[in-house]
């Protein structure tokens, strides 16, 4: 039990620790791709660093919402981690605390309290990028609804652990319509939802035409070192999920001896490296879609999905 | 589990993946904007249409349906793109932007619709002639994409697309009929393979006339006589 336990708050430190980093090197492969040098992968660590060490500067005008989001943007996927496999495929002590669902409204609190903060202060780029958020957001829920719901009739539970297993028990349900399709769609959601190009160009200076970044503008100091942990942390926790719940539960510790739990860090580490190097791809490859053509992009997200729905529905 | 078994549950399921990834194809027939992309998705169509008819000939053990593959590969895989690269001008494909008579997320949404009535049809035809396990993918699906292929007929106002719509409408009846009548003689298959190359070189030329008097191949917008 203690030992579960523990292995649980490994997840967590795991995730805090190498969120930056994955980050780091999303960026420094991007700029190589684009043929420049580009930042060290440990800079997000350094920017992190620095800006614990400034001074923060609150609006006068702005309430409790915008002090307290910070915290529970940092806090949010933390708790997400709880939950689901990150380095074990067994159930650990908070597992079932909450099942996939439970999962999705936490990272979306988070989500919902950045919002209310970037419309708190009457920084005009704040409620814009907030409201764009919030389009591509409830575009977005049609999809993660029709996924789980999905998932979870195939896979006859909503729990993670029970989920990942159902793929590769026997190895032929990985090629069943519904995992192929699931994954696809659950992919398309991710680039919508952690703000990454087609949808969102994350690199961008240009206030006007953010969606994601422009909700952190107002934040200096902590607030800013805090939100930036937590949307590193959120695009950790995503890859966990999708690579270890839909993808393949392949690399992730099945004993309950120390070493086995440790050596799976690399192990999830070397698999989120293969799919960033996957999204730094399609990054490259695509260009930033107009603000309404994000509706075709998810449209065709949704029709991903509901793909998936009806070949795995009748195929039973 | 025995071996034989092993290889049917993985045989079955790659035909279903192969059935949904067609079906996603059609979609993207639909919905596409670009032209040249259009074109290379009905190809990837065609391919996963004889991967399918492949497996399902290593399955009943039948030599007609290796026959559908090797037809479906030379006569669409390799004739008709090249045919209509040769028919159709290079500046049609160049086009990034066709026309839609309804926009892209509300044609997605009637295609989604259009799949869900392709299985209820099927539904009862299924349970009716107790089909097989691959029956099961394939009818509904080849019959939905024989209605998103008419449907994108109508959606679509550039000839070339329109054309793709009703090739991918013939890919959807075949999709289907492999797994219903996996012993189709050899001689309608090669009637229905030589059809489609005379559909897709009239239609061709026909586009290709069409744009060298409008210089474009817009033909949704061709609703008015005109006297010369």
């Amino acid at each position: 039990m203690l030992s579960k336990f523990i292995f649980n708050l490994m997840q967590v430190i795991v995730v805090m620790a190498c969120a930056p980093l994955i980050k780091g090197i999303l960026n420094r492969l991007k700029e190589n791709v684009q043929s420049k040098r580009g930042p060290s992968i440990f800079q997000p660590y350094r920017d992190i660093w620095k800006l614990f060490h400034k001074d923060e500067v609150v609006s006068e005008d702005s309430s409790w919402l915008f002090r307290a989001t910070p915290y529970v943007v940092f806090v949010t996927p933390l708790f997400v981690t709880l939950l689901i496999p990150v380095l074990t495929d067994y159930p650990l002590f908070f597992a079932f605390m909450g099942d996939m669902l439970a999962g999705g409204f936490i990272l979306a609190l988070g989500g919902f309290f950045a919002t209310l903060a970037a419309i708190d202060t009457g920084n005009p780029y704040g409620p814009m990028g907030a409201s764009r958020t919030r389009m591509v957001g409830f575009l977005a829920e049609p999809v993660f609804m029709i996924v789980f719901f999905t998932v979870s009739f195939v896979a006859g539970s909503t729990i993670p652990y029970i989920v990942q297993k159902h793929w590769v028990t026997p190895l032929a349900n990985f090629f069943d319509p519904a995992h192929v399709l699931t994954v696809l769609a659950f992919l398309m959601l991710i680039i919508a939802e952690t703000g990454r190009i087609p949808v969102d160009n994350p690199s961008g200076h240009f206030e006007l035409a953010m969606i994601d970044e422009s909700k952190g503008l107002e934040y200096s100091g902590r607030g800013a070192a805090l939100m930036k942990w937590g949307g590193a942390m959120k695009f950790f926790v995503l890859c966990c999920i999708f690579l270890n719940v839909l993808v393949a539960p392949w690399g992730l510790a099945s004993g309950t001896a120390y070493w086995q739990v440790v050596l799976a860090a690399p192990l999830i580490l070397i698999k989120i490296i293969i799919l960033v190097l996957i999204l730094v791809v399609i990054e490259s490859s695509l260009a930033k879609l107009r603000l309404f053509r994000i509706t075709e992009f998810l449209g065709a997200a949704f029709a991903t999905s509901v793909a998936a729905m009806i070949t795995g529905l009748f195929f039973m | 589990m025995s071996d034989p078994d092993l290889l049917f549950s993985f045989l079955t399921k790659l035909n279903a993946l192969t059935g949904g990834v067609f079906l996603l194809v059609a979609f993207g027939l639909v919905a596409i904007r670009q032209m040249l992309t259009c074109l290379r998705l009905y190809v990837f169509q065609s391919l996963l249409l004889a991967i399918s008819a492949l497996m399902l000939g290593y399955h009943y053990g039948s030599i007609h349906l290796f026959v559908v593959a090797g037809l479906t590969i030379i006569a669409k895989v390799f004739i008709i793109p090249w045919l209509l690269r040769r028919t159709v001008g290079y500046e049609s494909y160049a086009k990034r932007e066709i026309s839609q008579a309804i926009n892209i997320p509300a044609s997605l949404l009637i295609a989604l619709a259009i799949t869900i009535f392709a299985y209820f049809i099927a539904n009862p035809m299924l349970t009716a002639a107790h089909a097989g396990i691959f029956a099961r993918v394939n009818l509904p699906i080849g019959l939905a994409c024989l209605i998103l292929g008419a449907f994108t007929v109508t959606v679509r106002r550039e000839a070339v697309p329109q054309l793709l719509g009703i090739l991918a409408m013939e890919n959807g009846a075949f999709f289907a009929g492999i797994a219903i009548a996996p012993t189709l003689p050899l001689f309608a298959e090669l009637a229905a393979a030589f059809d489609v190359l005379i559909i897709a070189l009239v239609m061709g030329l026909l586009t290709m006339k069409i744009h060298k008097t409008l210089g474009k191949t817009a033909v949704g917008e061709l609703i008015a006589l005109k006297e010369e």
